[in-house]
């Protein structure tokens, strides 16, 4: 017979807990996204295809991939050398920082969708400047990105800090004492020891810019084939009662949200000491 | 960069270090310390936690900076110049290996991020890392990765790589502090005979009074921020200069 652990709950409680949390998970998680799937094929493939394919959904599947295109590899680019300033460096002012890298986190997308509209929109700071030079940022391409942006910020330097800081600065001052320039140093030692843990914001941030909806929603404008993506095209078409088309998009989004799932536990599985603390 | 000999052709220099002082959140690691260093000596940096040897060791390094005072190569005021131009060999006290490169790798770094017109070729630098392997008794390990080698290894490959580009001098962290006593032993003559091969100036950090008198040329004990006293191991013991320093060797 093998003891139990002293942490260990009775057997009773422990098999009690566990179906408790299986079936509230079900039930929570799993019962919505089988539903999503249920419907879309409902009225059969054909009608699910025909709604996908339609000019004004491709329209939005465009738009969300062109949207997490642009915004996933600038907060990637940014994350990188905020979580490097922070982890690798002191400065007065540091956590100040880190709570503003969080304040996405914490703010509504909503309330910072209207942000970039007080900013940029026609009655706004820069409307009029923005108007004179002829350049759209609210209802247009660029305010989806900024929006985008600003609720995806958070996730690449969240998940790289506690890697750099766990690894300390010992391998970059060694790089340095052999004669690598700072660049040769970030490249050939920091960047490589925080591959996987990078890999894997750069997933959360992706599943966050597709799937956005409010931030979004405030900026867009709705226009159907240019400013919708995927999450509005989906609300679109539930307001006009077309139920099946709604789920038909709907999982496919979700579908590309499984995708990212299982990109990140085949991660966390294979390169898990990587993400938390060490390498190899 | 030649790289067919490392027994001769390296020159060895004198450090100086003049009224260095260096503080920290206002309280002062270092309060004007002097030090001199003769070409090819081994010197200890002996003393308790918190008497600042690391601080003056990594200041010499250029990986800090003092607040006041000059640090000189022989004779060239270094004071401002940046680690990577100061071509010392530095071993770190957790060994700081590049955890996702090979042994060989590691070695190989200080050579692979030259410019390219000073790079030695490919053949040349593999022929330094295999003659580096030998030097630290490591041949046939340098397709292993850091994770793979026990500390001992670790710390003969952290050897190797300091001295992959012939520095001028050697600076070691606390270089035995980690390892367990049979080991210590073992790699502190290891040590001491890679010295007497290359003649390299070189400075260890330690606080096992033992060590220092068993290893170093010269002992410099400190204290507080300052120097107790300066001078070979049977000096010391035979007049201690303060009573900090008699109590610290009993």
């Amino acid at each position: 017979m093998t003891r139990r652990s002293p942490l260990d709950a009775p057997p009773w409680i422990k098999l009690s807990l566990i179906a408790l949390v299986v079936t509230y998970i079900a039930i929570v998680v799993l019962l919505p996204l089988g539903a999503v799937f249920t419907e879309a094929f409902a009225a059969g493939f054909s009608s699910w295809m025909a709604a996908v394919t339609e000019p004004d959904a491709q329209a939005a599947i465009k738009l969300t991939l062109l949207v997490a295109a642009i915004a996933v590899p600038l907060n990637t680019v940014f994350g990188i050398i905020a979580s490097w300033a922070i982890a690798k460096h002191d400065f007065s002012g540091k956590a100040l920082l880190i709570s503003l890298i969080d304040l996405p986190f914490s703010v509504s997308p909503v309330v910072s969708g209207l942000v970039y509209v007080l900013l940029f929109g026609a009655g706004g700071w820069l409307g009029p400047w923005l108007e004179e030079h002829d350049i759209q940022i609210i209802f247009a391409l660029p305010g989806l990105v900024l929006a985008t942006m600003f609720v995806t910020f958070p996730f690449v330097a969240r998940e790289l800090i506690p890697v750099m800081q766990s690894q300390g600065r010992d391998e970059e001052e060694a790089a340095l004492s052999l004669g690598a320039t700072g660049w040769q140093t970030f490249r050939k030692v920091t960047l490589p020891n925080i591959r996987w843990g990078l890999l894997y914001g750069v997933l959360l941030t992706n599943a966050r810019a597709m799937g956005e909806f409010g931030a979004v929603s405030v900026v867009s404008g709705h226009i159907r084939g240019e400013t919708n993506t995927m999450p509005l095209h989906i609300e679109l078409l539930y307001n006009d009662y077309n139920l099946s088309a709604a789920f038909a998009v709907a999982s496919l989004l979700a579908g590309l949200a499984l995708v990212t799932l299982v990109l990140k536990t085949i991660l966390e599985w294979r390169h898990g000491d990587g993400l938390v603390a060490r390498g190899h | 960069m030649a790289t067919g000999s490392s027994r001769g052709g390296i020159e060895t220099m004198t450090i100086t270090v003049d009224a260095v002082s260096k503080d920290f959140d206002g309280h002062s690691a270092l309060k004007g310390l002097s030090l001199d260093i003769p070409d090819g000596t081994f010197v200890a940096l002996l003393g308790p936690s918190g008497s600042g040897k690391t601080t003056l060791l990594r200041i010499i390094a250029g990986l800090a900076y003092a607040d006041s005072g000059h640090i000189l190569f022989d004779g060239d005021d270094v004071t401002a110049v940046p680690v990577q131009q100061r071509n010392i060999g530095f071993v770190f006290q957790n060994y700081a290996l590049f955890r996702h490169m090979s042994v060989a790798e590691n070695i190989a770094f200080g050579l692979d991020v030259m410019k390219r017109r000073q790079r030695p070729s490919k053949a040349d630098r593999t022929a330094r890392v295999e003659e580096l392997l030998d030097l630290v008794r490591l041949d046939g390990l340098g397709a292993r990765y850091p994770t793979q080698l026990s500390g001992g290894q670790r710390q003969r490959v952290a050897l190797a790589r300091a001295l992959a580009r012939k520095p001028r001098f050697l600076l070691l962290d606390e270089p035995f502090g980690a390892l367990d006593a049979k080991v210590r032993n073992e790699l502190r003559g290891a040590l001491r005979t890679i010295h007497d091969q290359l003649g390299l100036t070189s400075i260890f950090v330690t606080h096992d009074r033992e060590e220092a008198f068993g290893l170093a040329d010269r002992i410099a004990i400190l204290n507080n921020g300052r120097i107790e006293q300066y001078g070979a191991p049977d000096d010391i013991s035979a007049a201690p200069a303060s009573d900090f320093v008699r109590e610290f060797l009993q």
